[in-house]
């Protein structure tokens, strides 16, 4: 197997009808499985019936779907009633299918799509009442250059009681589109789904197409594909790490993370055309790095290193840091794993998730990378997470590219790849760890190979709710430091 | 004291990063502006058109419109006649967007000719405000890179500004998804006039890779005609910046 997924037949899956499968849904959750995604898709022969899809992660073993047949409208007893894990996947489930989960204690649209369009003013928000109790709304615009989203705080004092959160404004309907062109020519529009996770994008979607079409791709190209994942990591997380220094005034923080940043996004650029990484992976194969380039990206990656290393000190040992970081915006453990947060924001709060580690496909077999855990679960854990991310990623890469046996330089372009036809009627699930965590897309084709469906999901969609268990009983002038330490995606949730 | 001696240290390593002249960048390795080249395709052959993912691509003669093109270089990998090829010129920018489609017989693009208006009002002083509408955070994060250590586009008072109430020109990125249609009229309609439109992105000038969804509603524009076509996907902040200085005349 090449990049970690799942792939089978459709016919080898068990449909049962939606309550037993909800019961063996709860059954896996009560045993400690993750639920790494849920979701639905009308039945391409019955226009009245929807084909539930679930996906779990036990821990320690491979990932499990289970599937069900539902009649259109259907209810059954909601799963987050017992397991909040659920409940922004059953919110979707009823959005996007009309699946109705009794006791859902949040049934709010996730993204105001199809036909709630353009009425996100008609829901109602949370309240409270009360002397002292204001509510403070921002957005869907904000005031810096980001995408948009509203935040509704309702406060006590400067005291935030509640934050809730409004997304949709970006959505474009990505998923539909995916199925109006040839499977094996999506991959610049998938790039475009989340386009600071190009790089993790596009390699779960080559992965999954490649599977289905049993095309084979070289070792080499695996790691290309690694190289640019990590190169795409470290940028965002200096990204990130410059967000923050700037959310708080730390001058020079901003001026360094953003120059280091921009060494490595050129760096990207000299090898695939795009700063971004677009254009570096494609069905088959991976833009290959030449010997020049081989040595270019060394010696950035080896200053990098350096410059990381002291502005990573200086940052640390500053008390105006330590003072607004620490024990802000703490997301404990258990609430970390009762609300199924994943990739980052999790490990910050000391829980392992991974899928470099827990699920390695080849690349990650044959060279582990190590992951990184922080105990404290606030602003400071997620910080120092991404620090530490990144010396390991260039280790990795300093690693992998010093190989003398390893020659990337080769493309293995192959235009034959993409007129292959895919595996009628069956499933794959691709998982690459992104720099915010798990991008997880699911294909299925049909009688004729055609893509039935095609299910995205950016980790970011999990997380924003750890985002507003983050900032209770906070000030809500910490939100911004808040909201910049999970760095959540609004586009990979709105699709 | 300690800190003192590290933050000097690191002040050092970042050394000077402004580029001096920007009109004369070279970003290396960028895949910029296609070449169409006059070699026959191939008969019948419509591999372009099948990989492009964006429509850019018209046949007889060999068009590309860079105002839908995503510069993804996918054509010139599968196109059996070798007609395309891409540079690092990312003087890509027009006041037009017609103007925006080459071909072998048109090779380039008209530069950015100064806009007397323009100039007189913003030449020395032009603040903006960003909306994305369904924007990938690719363009959304190359804005942010304009005023960065090594742009630093504020040397010229072009500055990115959180009111629209203090802007002069608003930059649309994204091919403006239905849910911020409300949002994104209400925040022109706050922006004092005179004010000007410039449209950054494929998505933006064209509806990009999303143009055929049915989730975005493109009626904005038609309204309010952009000053600036900015193509790119993401816009190369040098893209930008190139266009912005040609029609206000600053000269670097």
């Amino acid at each position: 197997m090449n990049a970690p997924l799942l792939s089978c037949q459709v016919s080898e899956l068990e449909h049962s009808a939606l309550p037993e499968f909800a019961a063996a849904c709860a059954q896996r959750l009560d045993a400690g499985e993750r639920l790494l995604t849920l979701f639905g898709r009308r039945d391409e022969n019955d226009s009245g019936a929807i084909v539930v899809t679930a996906v779990f992660q036990p821990a320690g073993g491979s990932l499990t779907v289970l599937r069900a047949s539902a009649l259109a409208g259907e209810h059954y007893p909601a799963l987050t009633a017992s397991h909040p894990s659920a409940q922004i996947y059953e919110r979707e489930l009823w959005e996007q299918t009309g699946l109705t989960p009794d006791g859902h204690p949040w049934l709010k649209p996730v993204r105001f799509e199809g036909e709630r369009q353009q009425r996100m003013a008609d829901y109602p928000f949370f309240q409270v009442r009360g002397q002292e109790v204001h509510e403070v709304g921002v957005g869907p615009i904000h005031a810096g250059v980001i995408e948009p989203g509203h935040f509704r705080f309702m406060c006590l004092g400067e005291k935030v009681h509640h934050l809730e959160i409004q997304l949709g404004y970006q959505h474009r309907g990505a998923e539909a589109l995916l199925l109006r062109r040839p499977p094996l020519t999506l991959a610049a529009s998938v790039e475009s789904v989340c386009g600071d996770s190009a790089v993790a994008y596009a390699w779960g979607y080559c992965s999954a197409v490649e599977a289905l079409s049993d095309t084979a791709i070289t070792f080499e190209t695996e790691v290309l594909r690694g190289i640019a994942l990590e190169m795409e990591r470290i940028a965002m997380h200096l990204a990130t790490l410059n967000g923050l220094a700037t959310d708080i005034a730390f001058v020079q923080g901003t001026g360094t993370y953003g120059r280091l940043r921009t060494a490595m996004i050129n760096a990207s650029q000299r090898v695939c055309g795009n700063r971004f990484g677009r254009g570096w992976l494609r069905p088959g194969r991976a833009r290959g790095i030449t010997e020049a380039l081989r040595q270019d990206l060394i010696k950035t990656l080896a200053a990098t290193a350096t410059d990381v290393a002291g502005i990573n000190d200086l940052m640390r040992a500053a008390l105006s840091v330590k003072a607004r970081f620490n024990g802000t915006g703490v997301v404990s453990r258990k609430t970390a794993q009762d609300l199924g947060l994943t990739g980052l924001v999790a490990r910050a709060s000391n829980v392992a998730v991974d899928a470099r580690g827990l699920l390695p496909g080849r690349l990650y077999a044959q060279r582990p990378i190590d992951s990184l855990t922080e105990a404290t679960g606030d602003c400071w854990a997620r910080m120092v997470l991404r620090m530490r991310e990144i010396d390991v990623s260039i280790a990795w890469l300093l690693a992998i590219l010093s190989e003398a046996e390893l020659d990337l330089s080769a493309d293995h372009f192959n235009s034959a790849v993409l007129c292959a036809p895919l595996r009628p009627q069956a499933l794959c699930v691709s998982l690459i760890e992104g720099a915010r965590g798990p991008v997880v897309q699911v294909l299925e084709t049909g009688d004729r190979g055609q893509l039935l469906h095609y299910k995205l999901q950016d980790p970011s969609l999990a997380n924003w709710f750890g985002l507003a268990m983050a900032v209770r009983d906070n000030p809500i002038s910490d939100f911004p430091i808040c909201n910049k330490s999970f760095d959540l995606s609004y586009c990979g949730n709105d699709l | 004291m300690h800190n003192l001696f590290k933050s000097i240290s690191v002040r050092k390593a970042q050394g000077s990063q402004f580029i001096p002249d920007l009109a004369a960048a070279i970003p290396v390795g960028f895949r910029g502006k296609p070449l169409i080249s006059e070699a026959p395709c191939a008969s019948g052959c419509t591999a372009c058109q099948t990989a492009c993912p964006s429509q850019a691509i018209a046949l007889a003669p060999v068009q590309i419109d860079l105002g839908r093109c995503v510069l993804c270089g996918d054509c010139e990998s599968l196109c059996p006649s070798e007609k395309f090829s891409f540079n690092n010129d990312f003087k890509l920018a027009s006041t037009s967007r017609a103007a925006l489609t080459l071909s072998a017989a048109q090779p380039n693009i008209d530069p950015v000719k100064v806009c007397a208006a323009l100039r007189k009002r913003f030449g020395r002083s032009l603040k903006l405000r960003s909306v994305s509408a369904g924007g990938c955070n690719g363009c959304e994060m190359e804005i942010n890179a304009w005023g960065n250590v090594n742009f630093d586009l504020g040397r010229y008072g072009i500055d990115l500004v959180a009111s629209p109430r203090h802007a002069d020109g608003l930059v649309l990125s994204g091919p403006i998804s239905r849910n911020m249609v409300s949002a994104l009229q209400t925040c022109w309609d706050s922006m004092p006039e005179p004010k000007l439109v410039i449209a950054v992105g494929a998505c933006a000038i064209s509806g990009g890779v999303f143009a055929d969804c049915d989730a975005i509603d493109r009626r904005f524009l038609e309204t309010f005609k952009p000053s600036l076509y900015v193509p790119g996907c993401p816009t190369h902040p040098l893209t930008f910046i190139a266009g912005i200085m040609g029609l206000l005349g600053i000269s670097s």
